[in-house]
């Protein structure tokens, strides 16, 4: 294990300037405006551009400020609560492509923080992950369509109010599925168990392909479209507040908060997890097996619960990812999907929660935002003239600046952005001061 | 009635008997010492006490109740509970956290109460870090409790093992070798710890141990196996002069030279 740089407040322009910004008068000062200046820069210039890529990024950024500063707990909240409740959305009604970014964002942290329970919690590496996905995405899909004319003739599509109680019933599923994987690889462990999970990710994936016949389910390769989406039952009282918006946006926003509140319920759900006999019973299994057991904790229920509830969150959040794709097709829940997943969690911090939304957040604007856009760049200066082959073509390459990305994340920082901070964890004693308990 | 009862325990690896034929009985609130030279199945007999292996043939009762066939948390459940030759702590975990995790049997907040974090949630884990916390003074650990246990040195690894155990409440724990690797001063303090266990906890203690002075000293019975068969068994004045004892601790030096 890497070790944490010591914690030397005394040291350094840089810490000293952190020291000093995110604590006292000065922390306050500098947090409102960063919110106010990234703020403003935002809804002044809404156009899609290189300028305004970096100033949504900053203000992502501002969220990981106000998490790391040292300021009243209900100051926090209420920036959060103005950028993240205010703020964005309203930028979202100026500009859709941001909102979408961040809502993707929401989703894939909910997605890395279920795989984190599997994975960083209980240490159960699991290439699979997308297959829960799956599954809940096209259970709504099939049920919300026509879909479900084809595989049980006569049957018609539930109405478009039962997206809630499907995003239950994706939530269940998914942890039944999460079992269903579970129960053959109990006694795996590691590489073999790295394995059968990717096996069952591409059963998924190609089940998803091919049941099409001899009963239709799935639709196979073709995918479903016309996808329900659930009634505006906010729009005439937004409509009223003056705010003119066409149903794109409206969905547009109605799914940012969506995401939102599941991102707040799963990061709730899964750190009282973690800091209780379950989550110590996970970790345990993590550290020694055997040790474990002899503790009396029961080794298969608890695995089986791991699998269950990490993959829970991404049935449900599968059927809010259908509700607002409109269309989902096999492709995408394929390998590269989970691995991207798991780069999520380990970039951000394997079992650290925070760290573990850092990690999808980053992943995922890079993937969408800051890639695409530094090859569109690339070209356009390729295009002013500048000496760049002709056969270079930039897009080509974002994958390969991902990879390389990964690569000196790992050789330089292997425990990830935001590794487990257990000094500050620990329960009875909160001091305020960042005493370092000497850790090697 | 006696606290543990193992009958007849037999135990083949391939063609290797590991355990022949042993029988143990250990009375409620005894010291009880394992000995033997090595690979005399002292460990196979832990392994199998704990549920770790199954016997090919004989039984365990435990506080009267057959516990052969039991999975090991079952067992460990029951109020048996052991130590590791080689430390066996989660290394990653600070200290409290190891102590809690061997309170798992005893805490049942059900999944809706964690989620919840209501009263009788919070009230449960108060009194879990209470009891972790009286635990870890009696091993002497409690400044320590916010450390990860691989950062522990060597002697406090073993006590916090032994803090472990503890925490779930046992009537019986086994001790494989407490004192392996540990400097004279390091033993005597283990001794007294292990003491404090039955004369403080009123725990039942077995240990396997290789270190003589300590097994004299603190042992009410002592039970020797040599290959896998228990060849003695009494209070320390027996052992030290059966001359199948001596032999089997001879023979084992000269048959390593050899």
């Amino acid at each position: 294990m890497a070790k944490n740089p010591p914690h030397t407040p005394e040291t350094g322009l840089w810490n000293q300037l952190n020291a000093w910004m995110t604590k006292g008068p000065a922390g306050y000062t500098f947090l409102s405006l960063y919110t106010l200046i990234t703020s403003a820069l935002l809804i002044t210039n809404p156009r899609t551009s290189l300028f305004t890529d970096i100033v949504f990024v900053l203000f992502l950024l501002l969220i990981l400020a106000i998490y790391r500063s040292r300021v009243a707990l209900g100051f926090k909240i209420a920036l959060a609560v103005v950028a993240l409740g205010f703020v964005l959305p309203y930028f979202g009604t100026l500009n859709p492509y941001y909102i979408d970014v961040a809502t993707q964002a929401g989703i894939f942290a909910t997605l890395a923080m279920g795989l984190n329970v599997v994975v960083g919690f209980a240490g159960l590496l699991d290439l699979g992950y997308v297959a829960f996905y799956a599954v809940g995405a096209y259970l709504w899909s099939i049920f919300s369509t026509d879909q479900i004319g084809n595989m049980i003739s006569g049957a018609t599509p539930v109405g478009a109010g039962w997206f809630y109680l499907f995003i239950i019933i994706g939530l269940v599923v998914g942890g039944v599925f999460g079992v269903m994987l579970g129960l053959p690889v109990l006694r795996l462990r590691g590489d073999y168990l790295a394995i059968v999970t990717l096996g069952f990710g591409e059963v998924i994936r190609v089940l998803a392909v091919n049941l099409d016949k001899p009963v239709n389910i799935t639709n196979g390769a073709q995918g479903i479209k016309d996808i329900e989406r659930p009634p505006l039952f906010f729009a005439p009282a937004l409509k009223a507040l003056g705010f003119n918006l066409d149903n794109n946006q409206l969905y547009q926003i109605f799914f940012y908060f969506m995401v939102l509140v599941v991102v707040l319920i799963t990061m709730l759900v899964v750190s009282r997890l973690k800091n209780s006999r379950i989550g110590r019973a996970w970790t345990a299994i993590r550290e020694d097996e055997t040790a474990a057991i002899a503790q009396g904790i029961p080794l298969v229920r608890m695995k089986l619960m791991a699998f269950a509830v990490g993959a829970s969150f991404a049935g449900a959040m599968g059927v809010i990812f259908a509700s607002k794709q409109l269309f989902i097709n096999p492709p995408t829940f394929d390998l590269l999907r989970s691995i991207s997943i798991l780069s999520m969690v380990i970039l951000g911090g394997l079992g650290n929660i925070p760290g573990v939304i850092l990690g999808a957040v980053l992943v995922t604007l890079l993937n969408i935002q800051i890639l695409p856009r530094i090859a569109e760049v690339l070209r356009s200066a390729k295009d002013a003239g500048l000496p760049i082959p002709q056969s270079f073509d930039p897009t080509q390459y974002q994958r390969l600046l991902f990879g390389l990305l990964m690569i000196l994340m790992m050789i330089f920082r292997p425990e990830g952005i935001l590794p487990e901070d257990r000094r500050r964890q620990e329960l009875h004693d909160h001091d305020d001061d960042p005493v370092e308990v000497s850790t090697s | 009635m006696a606290l543990l009862e193992a009958n007849n325990i037999t135990k083949v690896f391939g063609g290797l008997t590991a355990v022949n034929d042993v029988t143990l009985t250990i009375e409620q609130g005894n010291i009880v010492s394992v000995i033997g030279p090595n690979g005399a199945g002292k460990t196979t007999f832990f392994n199998i006490l704990t549920g770790i292996y199954k016997p090919d043939t004989g039984g365990v009762l435990f506080n009267g109740q057959t516990i052969t066939g039991l999975r090991p948390d079952q067992i460990a459940a029951l109020g048996m509970r052991r130590t590791f030759q080689n430390i066996r702590l989660f290394p990653n975990m600070t200290v409290l956290e190891n102590v809690l995790v061997g309170m798992h049997t005893h805490l049942h907040a059900p999944f809706w109460n964690i989620l919840l974090r209501n009263r009788s949630l919070r009230l449960e884990e108060g009194k879990a870090r209470d009891t972790s916390r009286d635990l870890l003074r009696f091993v002497g650990l409690d400044e320590k409790r916010d450390n990860l246990a691989k950062n522990l040195p060597y002697g406090d690894q073993r006590r916090l093992e032994i803090a472990r155990a503890l925490a779930g409440d046992p009537k019986l724990i086994l001790l494989d070798e407490p004192t392996a690797g540990m400097n004279p001063n390091e033993t005597v303090e283990a001794t007294h710890l292990i003491r404090r266990l039955r004369d403080e906890r009123g725990v039942t203690v077995v240990l396997i141990e290789h270190d003589m002075r300590l097994v004299m000293s603190i042992s009410e019975r002592i039970s020797v196996l040599d290959y896998g068969t228990k060849i003695a068994e009494g209070d320390g004045q027996v052992i030290r002069s059966n001359p199948r004892v001596i032999e089997a601790y001879l023979g084992k030096a000269a048959g390593h030279h050899g």
